[in-house]
């Protein structure tokens, strides 16, 4: 599998590239909507902006069989070590979208309740911003993750 | 008692019931607030549930801060025979806040008297089960205090001085 | 039954091998395998799982009068180990915890279930995986802001809590909304009531099994975004609802908008009903289940459809009328068993009882302004702000400080889609509030939770749990 420490050559990239190509046109997402953006998730995944049409099918809910975590919602002191836990739960390669200003920053609750961003907590690769981002936005966050792991920027 | 209180034909017993509360009518349209001490406090909602007002709606709790009782404790109840609001208000002090509870009348105060200890740290006596609900169990503090600043941490801008 | 042969025999006729004695430890030398080969016959070698089988032989039926299986489904008692059960002792009570990360919770609640076998003995709600501090940070918005606050209370109808906000606010400082605005108020509200229904029996359908639901309610309710997109300018959480009255007036075409809804939701909600209404695993999973009486909804404090589906004939916009709807004329269903069957059938006919008041507000709505013209509450028009010096610091003092409340408190509670939505209003005079306290009915309904889960099966819990409608926004805020 690829990793840093693989050898480079021709048939190595060509091979990277491959893989790279099946994990983004087959990218499975755990469920794991908290709040609003869980709805505009939805929203996402439903008729008029289809998401099955860029591979991600469905939505499991066994962390175990996901492979991208988007953290949608704002995320609360007692939330955060089950969202570790998860994150925890998932196979390599994973990836993790943080939908929305709360799970990004904290959004307009800059108080004692939540965590002040999501990558306090996980490791995070893409942030969409809105309040909450609209299914064009999530979807361009998605395409520019899948662009990202086509294009070997995220190694995993 | 309040002036044309026995007038009123549903809280008019209940007023001549409890001659110490003090009934009140605020806003435009008018809402019904009674005011209750402390001692009294599930007489007077048992009796209020017996005249009419069975539906429980909602139950908060207020910090006045500087004033004498510090804390305050809002029932808020619902007759749909007579179509009227009741809002009972009762002082909890802050030196010792307890209060009894009214699990035993309405068994929906459960979860709200709950809510109220968590934010609040008022005491509910005859609670079945007083333990942190919204919070996280470890947590220290009562959130919704007035001494208890709201939490907020300052922006972390990139690339500003001040960023750690 | 122990005349069973362990050997299969087939119909060729072949001699039946006894196997080589077995020396513990010691495998067959050379001489006694090449010996053992000589007289194997193909086919008839007796493999070890067939040496150490566990099964009953060959499968026949049994005569019908003396089949236990047969007897047991007629209830003629049968002697059968097999078939006596013995009671389970509180020992073997298993706990199982649902969520809060689960794909049918509906947001993150947690549910801790002792379980007898399949049945529930004792179900405990544990709340608070989505506490945002709204009541805190409430305190540190002004009454302008305040709105942006409570609007992701309560997500899927957040121009109902806007609504009760505003109210709480007008009603401490006592000013008229002008007949415009009251109309924009109760048509957003309205078409927010059928945008939330829609989401409803999306979950719901999909809770049950009718996976497709999810796509159909989202179909709909796409269109209702859109105009709402239109209107306020955000599909969701729009901040529309402000004291003194609505943001903005509603923008030109949005009667052929409207219409265009009109035409399209209650064809949308007929496939639904057809697909739903008399398919037997629908009727079998909801009709019966998760059952709340009208005396336990009041004491627990069950509002809404929940309510109504028990029976209760209590609705706020008819009994406590609000942003004048009582001019409008509707019905408000009810239902009778107060199971998930007619909590769903309560909330089919509400969307069409909406669209019948939308119907009437595109009829019938004034011209007008569309917010008070008060200036000490609402903003100037923006094109006053260059030609007058008051204007401008109105907008200054309004925009950074915030308009002041006179003191008192107050409580304001409109109809929102999933039951009674107060707001609890304290104000000591100042630009921000003293102490706001939404009256959320989700909070309620999570409360009621065990009433109408215990005795039930596991199934029914997902079930139940949809039925209410909980938002976990509203539930923890």
């Amino acid at each position: 599998m690829a990793h840093e420490s693989a050898p480079s050559g021709f048939l190595l990239t060509t091979y990277e590239k491959a893989v790279n190509w099946t994990r983004t046109r087959s990218m499975w997402a755990a469920t794991f909507g908290l709040a609003c953006c869980a709805i505009e998730m939805m929203a996402t995944g439903a008729a008029h902006n289809d998401l099955a049409r860029f591979g991600m099918e469905v939505f499991r809910a066994s962390p175990r069989q996901a492979d991208l975590m988007i953290v949608a919602g704002r995320v609360s002191q007692k939330m955060g070590p089950v969202l570790r836990q998860v994150y925890d739960q998932m196979a390599e390669p994973k990836w993790v979208i943080s939908m929305g200003a709360c799970a990004s920053s904290g959004g307009m609750f800059n108080n004692y309740a939540i965590i002040q961003g999501v990558d306090e907590v996980v490791p995070v690769d893409i942030y969409v911003p809105g309040c909450p981002p609209g299914p064009q936005s999530l979807l361009h966050g998605i395409l520019t993750l899948q662009d990202k792991v086509m294009a070997g920027e995220i190694r995993r | 008692m309040t002036d044309g209180i026995t007038s009123d034909q549903i809280l008019g017993p209940l007023a001549a019931a409890f001659p110490d509360v003090e009934f009140r009518q605020v806003n435009d349209p008018p809402q019904d607030v009674a005011l209750v001490a402390h001692g009294q406090y599930r007489d007077f909602v048992a009796a209020a549930r017996e005249a009419g007002f069975d539906f429980f709606v909602d139950l908060c709790g207020v910090d006045y801060l500087r004033r004498q009782p510090r804390f305050e404790v809002v029932l808020n109840l619902l007759s749909h025979v007579h179509v009227r609001r009741l809002r009972i208000r009762v002082g909890v002090p802050g030196s010792e806040p307890t209060i009894a509870s009214i699990t035993g009348i309405f068994p929906g105060a459960d979860f709200y008297e709950r809510e109220a200890y968590d934010l609040f740290g008022i005491g509910f006596d005859g609670h079945p089960d007083l333990t942190r609900i919204v919070l996280p169990d470890d947590w220290e503090g009562h959130p919704l205090r007035k001494d208890y600043s709201v939490g907020s941490v300052p922006v972390r801008f990139k690339g500003s001085p001040r960023a750690q | 039954m122990s005349d069973t042969p362990n050997v299969v025999t087939g119909d060729f006729e072949t001699p039946t091998v006894e196997p080589p004695e077995e020396q513990a430890g010691s495998s067959p030398t050379g001489a006694t395998r090449r010996e053992m080969r000589s007289i194997w016959v193909a086919g008839t070698e007796e493999t070890a799982w067939m040496r150490n089988s566990t099964d009953e032989g060959a499968q026949e039926m049994l005569e019908a009068s003396v089949d236990p299986a047969i007897q047991a489904e007629r209830g003629i008692p049968v002697e059968d180990d097999f078939l006596e059960t013995e009671a389970t002792d509180n020992d073997e009570l298993q706990i199982l915890n649902m969520g809060p990360q689960h794909p049918s919770t509906h947001g993150v609640l947690r549910l801790h279930l002792e379980l007898d076998g399949e049945t529930i003995v004792r179900v405990k709600p544990i709340i608070g995986y989505l506490h945002t501090g709204m009541e805190k940070t409430g305190e540190t918005l002004t009454f302008l802001q305040g709105g942006t606050n409570v609007t992701r209370m309560d997500y899927l109808s957040p121009l109902h809590m806007e609504l009760a906000y505003s109210l709480a606010v007008e009603s401490l400082l006592g000013i008229e909304i002008p007949e415009r605005a009251q109309a924009i108020r109760v048509l957003m509200t309205e078409l927010n009531r059928v945008s939330s229904h829609l989401i409803w029996v999306a979950t719901q359908g999909a809770d049950i099994g009718a996976v497709s639901m999810l796509i159909y309610g989202w179909r709909e309710r796409e269109y209702v975004l859109q105009f709402f997109e239109k209107v306020t300018g955000l599909r969701m959480n729009h901040n529309f609802i402000r004291p003194g009255g609505v943001a903005a007036d509603l923008p030109d075409g949005w009667e052929d908008d409207v219409e265009n809804l009109l035409d399209v939701v209650p064809k949308g909600v007929s496939e639904y009903e057809e697909l739903l209404n008399e398919n037997p695993i629908f009727r079998d999973r909801t009709i019966g289940v998760g059952v709340i009486t009208p005396d336990e909804c009041k004491a627990l404090g069950v509002t809404g459809a929940n309510a109504r589906a028990s029976g209760i004939e209590w609705d706020l916009r008819k009994a406590f009328p609000y942003s004048g709807i009582d001019k409008y004329e509707f019905d408000v269903p009810l239902g009778k068993h107060g199971d998930v069957f007619d909590r769903y059938l309560v909330r089919m006919e509400e969307i069409r009882q909406s669209l019948r008041i939308v119907r009437q507000v595109l009829e019938t709505i004034p011209a007008g302004d569309y917010r008070t013209t008060d200036r000490k509450v609402t903003p100037p028009p923006r094109k006053r702000i260059d030609e007058s010096m008051e204007a401008l610091i109105h907008h200054f003092k309004l925009f950074t400080s915030g308009f002041k409340v006179p003191a008192g408190e107050t409580y304001q509670a409109v109809e929102s889609p999933r039951g009674e939505l107060g707001i609890y209003l304290v104000s000591d005079g100042r630009e921000r509030p003293w102490r706001l306290h939404a009256r959320t009915p989700s909070f309620a309904h999570v409360q009621a939770l065990p009433t109408m889960m215990t005795g039930s099966l596991v199934a029914d819990t997902i079930a139940t749990i949809a039925s209410i409608d909980p938002v976990l926004g509203d539930v923890d805020r």
